[in-house]
C-alpha cells in the first residue's frame, strides 16, 4: 500500500521544486500524441461488433490530433492556442485539463484548472438559477460550503437577482451564459481555460467578462487562451502557439506566432 | 478543495481501483448535487411530485393482486405484501442500473469538458435509487399494516438487506455502463433481458409453484438471493439464515468487486469513448 502514495524521484527532482520565481512552468507538456482510433465504419451496436469481430473485419482508421507536442506554460502568463478547426486545439486543452490521458507523452501540471468552455454545460434546464448554480460549482469541484459564500456575488455578478429562483428554461440564451460565466470564474483558478466563449452576452456583458479575466492575470492567474480569431490572440496573449494537423507550427511571442499564421492563411 | 498544490502528473502511476474510490470520496458534494437534481426533477412538473415515488408501485400491486391474487390465494397468504416488497426490490434493481447506463451517456458532454470522476454516474445512480426506495418504503408499511402482518423484530434487519442490494446493483451498474460505453446498443438489450428476468424470479409468485426439475433456473438468479433475505425480515418476519446472508454477501461483494476492477481499468478511456 505504501509505495501507491510514495511521492516519484522525478518529482522530488530540481526541475520540480517550485521556486520563488514567476517564470516558472505551471504546465509541461512533453511529446504528448493523442491517437484516436476510429473504427473504418463506424460500428456502434454490439451485434456488428460480434459478427465483424469473428470475420476479422474490423478496420481502424488511427490519427492523430496531438503529434508530439511539447510546450511549457509559465505562471502568471497569458498564453493563445490558434490554429484551423480540427488543428487540435481542443485535443490540447483536453489533456492539460486531465479529461483525456495522452496516448504518448506526459503532462504535469501545479494548480487548480477551471475551464471556461461552452458555459452551463452542466446546466439542468427544470432547476432553478439557485439550484444551477450549487450544481454547476460542484461540478467544477468546489464544496457546497464555497458555493454559499460566494453565491450572492455570483447572482450580482451575473445580473440575475429577479431571476434566481426562476427555473432555467425560462431564461434567455444571453442570461444562462451570463451565469455560467459568473460560476466558472467564481472562485479564481490557478489555471483558467477560456475557449470560444467571449463572444457571448451582450457587449456590456463581454466588457465585464473581460474586465473579470484582466483581473485574473493582474492577480498572478494562467490564462490559456484558445480561439480560431488569431486577432484576439494576439490582443491578450503573451505567447502563442500555432497547431497545425497536431503539430506545432509557431510557438514563441504571440505577435511573431500570429504573424505567420496569418502569412500562411493570406 | 482547492490547493495550489494541487499537482497533476499524467505519467504517475495510480493504482486505479483506489484513485478511483478516493476521487469520488473528494467529490462528494458533487454526488450529493446530482442525487438532489434527480430526485428534484423526476416528478418537478407534476401535481403530486414525489408522492409519485409511492404510488408507482403501489398501483403495479394493487394490479398484480387483483389478477394472482385469486390464483395464489392458497400458497401465498398476504398476498399484497408479498407483492410489494419484492416489485421494491426489483424496482430499485432495474432503475437504478438503467439510470447508471442513462447518466454515463447523459455526463458524455461533460465528460469531455471538464474532469469528473467517472465512477460519479453509477454512484449517484445508486444514491438516487436508494432514495427512492427510502422513499416508497412507508407504502409497504401501510399496507402490512391493513393486511395484518406482524411487525417483528426482524424489520431491524432490512437496513441491511438493502445494503448488500445495493452493493449488487452498485456492481451491475459499473459493468452495465462500461458495456454500454462500448455498444450503445447494451441499453435495448438490458430492457429485453429486464422483461425476461423480471417474470424468472418469485416477486408475484411464490417459489413452490415452480417444480423442483425447474427449480435452477431461479437460484442461478443472483436477484433471487437479495429478495430471499429482503422478504425474510418483511414478510416471513425472521432473520435470515447464515447460508441465505451469506450467499447474498458473497454475490454483493463479489459483483461489486467485478464492476468496479472492470469500470476502473477502462475509466482513463472512456473519455475516448463516449
Amino acid at each position: 500500500m505504501h509505495t501507491a502514495f510514495e511521492v516519484r524521484p522525478e518529482l522530488q527532482s530540481p526541475a520540480y521544486v517550485p521556486s520563488p520565481t514567476t517564470s516558472q512552468p505551471l504546465i509541461r507538456v512533453e511529446n504528448v500524441s493523442v491517437r484516436y482510433r476510429v473504427p473504418q465504419e463506424r460500428i456502434n451496436t454490439f451485434k456488428e461488433y460480434a459478427i465483424r469481430s469473428l470475420q476479422r473485419r474490423i478496420v481502424y482508421n488511427e490519427f492523430f490530433a496531438l503529434r508530439d507536442v511539447t510546450l511549457e506554460v509559465m505562471a502568471g502568463e497569458v498564453f493563445g492556442v490558434i490554429g484551423r478547426n480540427g488543428a487540435g486545439k481542443s485535443t490540447l486543452l483536453r489533456v492539460i485539463s486531465q479529461v483525456m490521458k495522452p496516448t504518448m507523452g506526459r503532462i504535469w501540471r501545479r494548480g487548480s484548472v477551471a475551464p471556461l468552455l461552452e458555459l452551463g454545460a452542466g446546466f439542468h434546464q427544470e432547476l432553478t438559477g439557485r439550484e444551477n448554480v450549487f450544481l454547476n460549482g460542484a461540478l467544477l469541484g468546489h464544496s457546497r460550503r464555497e458555493m454559499i459564500s460566494r453565491f450572492d456575488e455570483i447572482v450580482a455578478f451575473a445580473e440575475l437577482e429577479k431571476f434566481i429562483d426562476t427555473p432555467l428554461r425560462n431564461y434567455s440564451s444571453g442570461m444562462q451564459a451570463r451565469l455560467g460565466f459568473a460560476v466558472a470564474t467564481a472562485i479564481r483558478p490557478d489555471i483558467l481555460i477560456v475557449d470560444e466563449v467571449l463572444s457571448v452576452g451582450d457587449e456590456q456583458f463581454q466588457a465585464k467578462c473581460k474586465d473579470r479575466i484582466s483581473a485574473f492575470r493582474r492577480s498572478g492567474a494562467t490564462i490559456l487562451l484558445v480561439s480560431h480569431q488569431a486577432d484576439v490572440v494576439e490582443d491578450l496573449c503573451d505567447r502563442a502557439v500555432w497547431l497545425d494537423s497536431g503539430r506545432i507550427s509557431a510557438i514563441g511571442p504571440a505577435r511573431e506566432v500570429v504573424g505567420k499564421y496569418h502569412d500562411s492563411h493570406p | 478543495m482547492q490547493s495550489s498544490a494541487l499537482i497533476y502528473d499524467s505519467a504517475e502511476r495510480k493504482w486505479p481501483i483506489v484513485h478511483e474510490a478516493t476521487e469520488l470520496i473528494r467529490y462528494r458534494d458533487l454526488m450529493f448535487q446530482l442525487i438532489s437534481r434527480n430526485i428534484k426533477t423526476r416528478y418537478k412538473r407534476s401535481a403530486l411530485g414525489i408522492v409519485w415515488t409511492m404510488l408507482h408501485p403501489l398501483m403495479m400491486m394493487v394490479v398484480l393482486t387483483l389478477a394472482f391474487s385469486s390464483v395464489f390465494r392458497v400458497a401465498v397468504p398476504h398476498f399484497a405484501v408479498y407483492v410489494l416488497s419484492g416489485l421494491l426490490l426489483w424496482n430499485f434493481f432495474s432503475q437504478t442500473t438503467n439510470s447508471a447506463m442513462s447518466e454515463l451517456l447523459w455526463g458524455g458532454t461533460l465528460l469531455h469538458r471538464i474532469y469528473i470522476p467517472r465512477g460519479i454516474f453509477a454512484a449517484t445512480a445508486v444514491g438516487t435509487g436508494l432514495v427512492n426506495l427510502l422513499l416508497s418504503l412507508p407504502a409497504l408499511f401501510v399496507v402490512m399494516a391493513f393486511s395484518r402482518v406482524q411487525f417483528t423484530a426482524a424489520l431491524l434487519f432490512v437496513p441491511v438487506a438493502i445494503l448488500l442490494t445495493a452493493l449488487f446493483v452498485m456492481g451491475m451498474g459499473l459493468l452495465l455502463s462500461t458495456l454500454v460505453a462500448y455498444f450503445a446498443d447494451v441499453y435495448e438489450m438490458f430492457q429485453i433481458l429486464l422483461m425476461s428476468w423480471f417474470y424468472l424470479q418469485p416477486i408475484m409468485y411464490p417459489i413452490s409453484i415452480i417444480p423442483e426439475s425447474l427449480r435452477w433456473l431461479i437460484t442461478i438468479n443472483p436477484m433471487y438471493y437479495f429478495l430471499v433475505i429482503f422478504r425474510a425480515s418483511i414478510y416471513d418476519g425472521r432473520f435470515p439464515s447464515g447460508r441465505e446472508l451469506g450467499l447474498a454477501a458473497l454475490i454483493g461483494i463479489g459483483t461489486l468487486a467485478i464492476g468496479w476492477l472492470t469500470f476502473t481499468r477502462k475509466a482513463e478511456e472512456l473519455a475516448y469513448r463516449i
